[in-house]
């Protein structure tokens, strides 16, 4: 396939689809609408399934049920619509389920805005639901990353039996950029047979329960202890970008949109002579804390730049611990952090 | 004399199990009913159970079917996903009054409305039992429960909702039926009307929804003969039992 100019919504969509899923279920939410739109289009004409939701809150209960079967499936929303899902991630999350979940995220609290927003940092990487639960959360920066990045979170979701939540941005689902969809063939994913519904034939007859209830707080422990044990093997999970930092004086740390805006100001003042760089985290859980402590003692200053009032922050801060000085800057939902505004900080800071 | 057997452990009822029920309520009955279907329908491999939040969240252990938890509420959008994907199998959900009528009505009323290949058995004893007695949607006028505790009141409340009649004003549901578990002979009744809407699966039919009027021994404050007699009494007069919808 060639390279072709896509809405990042729309590519999005079929990066999904060429990486096997054929289920949809979703809710309109602004700005991610294209989406269900593109899969309601796609989705029949291809032996697939797209169920319009009563709700978010359904959404994401269908989404369960698709995935219990071991099936790939994917629902998208926004902001406020994955407050209303939260309660399903947990139980997807509790239950073991594989899952794909895209917040094009707009501004808040409550009914915030539908302008672009990096606001749901805490919510995606702290819970949002109830419970000791872990989510892969991913953040791409550009949409061929985000077409990557969707049909890697198939793959993610399977191996872990775990849901994966793609943070994107108002921005990243509006705009167009030529990108590149191929064919995604998962590698080596452990078979549904030994797990999932509606295999008990392939099992010999032995039946699967799904379920998050312990009433027995001992078993309940043993639970959390294996989720734990799973999450700490995600770690191993992690990715970043590394930008210009073997000289680095000053580090920003940016994820997302704010992460090309910050480039750009990097890359400016480079030209001037300025040392600046940048580690950009792809994952936000795992977060890249090794990196980061490993950078921050050779630097004097990290600058963290969010759409946000400042959230990713708190991680930085924890990794850095004491070596260098951190500091925070960025604007709530709908108003981006311009290149010019991101140079005088850096300026400020030299 | 040649030993015949009449009564035996139904091959779907998990082996060694016994329910944590209370003595003479309802869902061990229907429970058995459904096992007993799964068995003559010859579908022990190819059913999925959804199980509620309410007394019968632990109705997994019970059944020797693959089964997934729903969260409250959610049993009917569970289902979806699981038939959508699955729609060679046989897929139920078997939901309390409080689960189905209160904080899932959003989704009982669409799952009727899309009109899903699935079965829905909806247990209603008009009261929330597992949380201990409070009041339910389906809670009937003077009945007193510990969130009204001098009887519901349909100034406060409003009235009891009759959820088959409710969804009975849709187009799509294609078979919605109530029967009891009162009595033996209503008991052979909600055999055949769960098995029918079994059978619907199995044919590729549309959606099936089954009401059981129970009990409530325990929160009612009755003995278990009182109890089945007060659903005779009560319930049923305000919860008519027949066919609402049959593919008609």
């Amino acid at each position: 396939m060639t390279r072709v100019l896509m809405k990042g919504t729309e590519a999005i969509a079929e990066a999904a689809i060429q990486a096997g899923c054929n289920y949809f279920f979703g809710y309109p939410i602004t700005p991610q609408n294209e989406i269900p739109e593109y899969m309601s289009a796609r989705l029949p004409k291809i032996g697939g399934v797209y169920v319009q939701a009563e709700s978010e809150v359904a959404a994401i209960n269908m989404v369960m049920g698709g995935g219990s079967t071991g099936t790939k499936i994917m629902t998208t929303s926004s902001s406020p619509g994955i407050s209303l899902m939260s309660e399903g991630i947990s139980y997807i999350a509790g239950c073991e389920i594989p899952a794909v979940i895209v917040n094009v995220m707009r501004g808040g609290p409550g009914l915030g805005g539908i302008l672009p927003s990096q606001a749901d940092y805490f919510q995606a990487t702290k819970g949002g639901g109830h419970g000791d639960y872990r989510l892969l959360v991913l953040a791409p920066s550009t949409l061929q990353e985000a077409v990557e990045i969707t049909q890697m979170a198939f793959d993610l979701a399977f191996r872990y039996r775990n849901p994966v939540m793609i943070l994107a941005d108002g921005f990243m689902g509006q705009m167009m950029e030529a990108v590149e969809i191929r064919e995604h063939v998962s590698g080596e994913i452990p078979s549904r047979e030994s797990w999932a519904m509606g295999c008990m034939r392939e099992r010999g007859g032995k039946r699967s329960i799904l379920k998050s209830l312990y009433l027995n707080p001992e078993d309940l422990e043993q639970h959390n202890i294996k989720l734990q044990k799973k999450y700490r093997e995600m770690e191993k999970e992690v990715r970043f970008e590394a930008y210009l930092c073997d000289d680095a004086e000053i580090l920003l740390s940016a994820f997302g949109t704010t992460a090309r805006i910050a480039r750009s100001a990097i890359n400016n003042l480079r030209s001037e002579g300025a040392k600046v760089g940048m580690l950009r985290p792809i994952t936000l859980f795992p977060f890249p804390s090794e990196k980061l402590a490993e950078l921050a003692s050779g630097v004097k200053h990290v600058l963290v730049v969010e759409m946000n009032m400042g959230q990713m922050v708190e991680d930085v801060e924890a990794a850095v611990c004491g070596k260098a000085k951190v500091s925070f800057f960025g604007h709530a939902g709908g108003i981006a952090p311009s290149v010019r505004e991101i140079e005088d900080r850096i300026r400020a800071i030299l | 004399m040649k030993e015949i057997k009449i009564y035996e452990r139904p091959r779907a009822w998990a082996k060694g199990v016994h329910t944590h029920y209370c003595p003479g309520c309802g869902h061990g009955i229907i429970h058995r009913l459904i096992c007993e279907i799964i068995d003559e329908l010859g579908i022990q491999n190819d059913t999925i159970g959804t199980a509620p939040v309410g007394c019968a969240a632990l109705m997994y252990d019970y059944f020797d079917i693959d089964f997934c938890e729903a969260a409250h509420g959610r049993a009917p959008a569970l289902a979806t996903g699981i038939k959508r994907t699955r729609p060679d199998k046989i897929v139920f959900t078997y939901q309390g009054d409080g689960d189905l009528a209160s904080i899932g009505a959003a989704e009982i009323i669409h799952v009727a409305n899309r009109g899903e290949k699935l079965t829905t058995i909806f247990i209603n004893n008009a009261i929330y039992g597992m949380t201990g007695g409070q009041m339910a949607p389906t809670t009937l006028i003077g009945q007193k429960a510990t969130t009204c505790p001098f009887g519901r009141d349909p100034q406060l409340a409003g009235y009891p909702m009759r959820m088959c009649e409710l969804l009975a004003t849709l187009e799509t549901p294609g078979f919605i039926t109530r029967v009891s578990v009162a009595r033996p002979k209503y008991i052979i009744e909600t055999k055949k009307a769960i098995k029918q809407a079994f059978q619907n699966q199995i044919e590729g039919k549309g959606y099936s929804f089954v009401e059981v009027l129970s009990n409530c021994p325990t929160n009612w404050g009755m003995n278990p003969v009182q109890a089945f007699e007060w659903t005779e009494s009560t319930m049923i007069p305000h919860y008519p039992l027949g066919v609402f919808k049959n593919f008609e």
